[in-house]
């Protein structure tokens, strides 16, 4: 069987072995947890807990704060220590609700119904969806529900489900679609069900056989879902790049995927769709894959949304003395951190541990006008005009040639033997032509 | 633990700038071997001088800062291994009876005006060695232009003058030309290396020694022989390839190779010079920015209605 894929793109090394093949471990409810209210793109939350509350696992503890926003839930059950600012992990601030467990893990009401999605309207799984907090984990965090009311001039005719998971080192979504396939099938029922549509899709890569299969065997029954096999390349599990592979259209240049028909979510948003549905259980928890030659014990670990990281590698069995950098979520797109102390968030995806050795510092040259990362780049753009335009402020003929189109992806970067810095000029170029736009 | 803290992406190509000109350098083995075979001890002489004035040179424009001590050492006298590719190609597109006190000046001219004067490496708008090149036949036309035949060393015309040579012995470079760029064989070996190790594509080759076969064919010269005689393969596979001074897009790389064909023939043909592989590269050189700004790729999504 051929496998799907978009024009551009890279292969770099996968370093998916050390966790593809192990299952998902729980690990342990946390002493105490600091829940962010920003944890998605858009409106951050406002807290509805102050210091000295006792709340509940799953009790809303964020109301939403704006269209585009989503709530948050506690974690664990506890007393409210504080709600504060702390550090978390884009390097920023945000306002945290710090919770002290007290050892019960008891949860809110309404946490184990068994609901069907037969008997749910639309609008009802909309509904659930919002309150659940459930939000893209597949590292963008955008809010699940809004994709699902798409403006009236927008005519939706399909869902994709992201499973190819191209970031090197993860394997969250590879174990999930192994170990909950049908809940990744209910996810997508459900998704489909909410935007009234009959065609869905689950693309996963060709790296993964595996989870073709079993998610295939869980699509039985359902003629109108198809499993897609992608090849394996970076930046498949791009939005665009997904859509042009699974249906062969091309987002407008400027434009939000639903102008193509087409909603795409990743398959670990589904898994959480599909429990909140059934059970009426909040987004509270999400698996994280630990990797990297510095990581002692790889593993895929369901952990509580607002652990401290630096609890999680301590399970996770710690990493080398000779760790020399630590990516979050994975390293294409992934936030180097300089400390473990910020708290685990529904977008993160994973941490990467590399070696002294295994990180390239080699400084920036000159372009050599290779031309590799216009050949690459998924979006067709010319990367080193836009890098050099962007260091020489012209942001206007930066804009002309298409800077906003970028998807960020960093695959320029990844090839360039000169070291370019120049996903990060032109993330700049992006930041300074949209404060231009807006006069 | 000390941690570094970066932009993303974290993990990067093992390719760098060094090692694509290292890579380079192999591919020019094939080449240099053909060149002492058939020319003599001469033709090593030749390319150690081109190669070692190109990267003092070099060296010595990029780090006279830091003094000359700083410029000398072996690791920056060799840098990225770019001036030692133009050495070395300057020194394959000589002819053996050059004066080696010209191929200093060529080599010093080719790394000075042909690259630094721009801006050094990645800036350059045409081929260093072809500059150089370009210095010393306007400077010394004669001395430029004698050609011994290979071996038994009689002075003697190129091929493309002549109009003489067995396929077999085009084929070995056993015949009367600059030193590196006789033999197909060993030009295609180099070649064969920088397609495996993905440093060139085949769009300009092909189109530049396409182009050259049928538009000579059309004008009634026998096509393989214009591709096999002459500069021209040497040409279209190390020096049309040139990362800097050549366009990005495939699109544009096969648009620059047929100009190159184009013009080779024209200067042969009707030109007053025997071969024209030098000045097709270099104007094709300088329309290099034009045929990028026109030849971009299509944008992903763009002219896609909602």
């Amino acid at each position: 069987m051929t496998s799907a894929t978009f024009k551009g793109g890279i292969h770099p090394p996968e370093y998916k072995g050390k966790t593809e093949h192990l299952a998902i471990q729980r690990m342990s409810v946390p002493d105490k947890v600091y829940v962010p209210m920003v944890q998605h793109i858009g409106a951050p939350c406002k807290p509805l807990v102050k210091a000295g509350d006792l709340v509940l696992t799953g009790q809303k503890i964020g109301e939403i704060g704006g269209f585009v926003s989503a709530p948050v839930h506690a974690s664990i059950s506890g007393k409210v220590k504080r709600v504060t600012e702390r550090d978390v992990v884009s390097g920023q601030t945000a306002v945290c609700v710090e919770i002290e467990s007290d050892g019960e893990d008891k949860w809110v009401e309404g946490c184990d119904l068994n609901r069907k999605l037969e008997d749910l309207e639309p609008d009802q799984i909309i509904e659930i969806i919002k309150e659940a907090g459930i939000t893209g984990l597949g590292g963008a965090g955008f809010p699940t529900y809004v994709k699902l009311l798409p403006p009236k001039d927008v005519k939706i005719d399909s869902v994709i489900l992201n499973g190819a998971e191209c970031e090197p080192f993860l394997t969250c979504d590879h174990r999930l679609m192994v170990e909950e396939s049908a809940k990744v099938v209910d996810g997508l029922r459900a998704l489909m069900k909410a935007l009234k549509v009959t065609s869905g899709y689950v693309a996963i890569e060709d790296n993964k056989p595996d989870a073709i299969a079993k998610v295939k065997e869980a699509t039985a029954g359902f003629d109108n879902i198809q499993v897609v096999s992608l090849q394996t390349k970076y930046p498949q599990g791009g939005e665009k790049q997904i859509i042009d592979a699974v249906l062969g259209r091309e987002v407008p240049s400027g434009k939000l995927s639903m102008y193509a028909g087409v909603v795409v979510n990743n398959v670990h948003t589904a898994v959480a769709v599909a429990e909140a549905v059934r059970t009426g259980r909040p987004l509270i928890e999400r698996v994280l894959t630990v990797s990297g030659s510095g990581a002692n014990k790889p593993q895929n670990l369901l952990v509580r949304i607002g652990t401290l990281m630096s609890d999680v590698i301590e399970y996770a069995g710690g990493v080398s003395e000779k760790t020399a950098k630590l990516v979050v979520s994975a390293p294409m797109t992934g936030f180097a951190q300089y400390h473990l102390d910020f708290p685990v968030e529904k977008r993160i995806a994973g941490i990467v541990a590399f070696l002294e050795g295994e990180v390239d510092l080699l400084p920036e040259s000159p372009c050599i006008r290779c031309g590799r990362c216009v050949e690459a780049c998924p979006i067709h753009l010319l990367p080193t005009k836009l890098d050099k335009l962007s260091r020489l402020k012209r942001y206007e003929e930066a804009a002309k040639y298409h800077i906003l189109d970028c998807i960020s992806c960093g695959t320029c970067t990844y090839v360039c033997p000169a070291r370019r810095h120049l996903i990060h000029s032109i993330d700049i170029g992006k930041q300074e032509v949209r404060a231009l736009m807006r006069g | 633990m000390k941690l570094v803290v970066t932009h993303s992406p974290h993990i990067k190509t093992p390719d760098t700038t060094k090692r694509i000109m290292t890579d380079v350098l192999i591919a020019l083995i094939p080449a240099s071997i053909s060149a002492v075979v058939n020319f003599g001890w001469r033709a090593f002489l030749l390319m150690a001088v081109s190669i070692l004035t190109a990267m003092l040179t070099e060296s010595i424009l990029k780090n006279y800062k830091h003094g000359l001590g700083h410029a000398l050492q072996p690791g920056n006298i060799f840098g990225d291994g770019s001036s030692a590719v133009t050495g070395l190609i300057l020194a394959h597109i000589l002819t053996p009876l050059l004066p080696l006190w010209m191929a200093v000046i060529g080599a010093f001219l080719a790394i000075f005006v042909g690259k630094h004067v721009f801006g050094g490496i990645g800036q350059n708008s045409f081929n260093p060695a072809l500059v150089g090149r370009a210095a010393l036949l306007a400077a010394f036309p004669l001395y430029m232009t004698q050609w011994i035949l290979p071996i038994d060393s009689l002075a003697g015309a190129t091929s493309l003058v002549t109009g003489e040579g067995s396929y077999l012995m085009l084929f070995l470079g056993r015949i009367g030309g600059c030193i590196g760029e006789t033999s197909a064989l060993a030009i295609i070996l180099g070649g064969l290396y920088l397609l495996y190790r993905g440093h060139i594509s085949w769009h300009i080759p092909t189109a530049y020694l396409g182009s050259t076969a049928l538009i000579s064919a059309l004008l009634g010269t026998d096509p393989l022989f214009a591709v096999l005689a002459g500069g021209v393969a040497y040409g279209a596979i190390f020096m049309a390839t040139d990362m800097v001074t050549t366009p990005m897009t495939p699109k544009g790389q096969l648009v620059f190779g047929l100009g190159c064909g184009l013009i080779t023939v024209i200067i042969r043909e009707f030109g007053g010079l025997p071969e024209g592989v030098m000045y097709s590269i270099l104007i094709m050189n300088a329309l290099t920015p034009l045929i990028d700004k026109i030849m971009q790729p299509r944008l992903f999504g763009g002219g896609v209605s909602a």
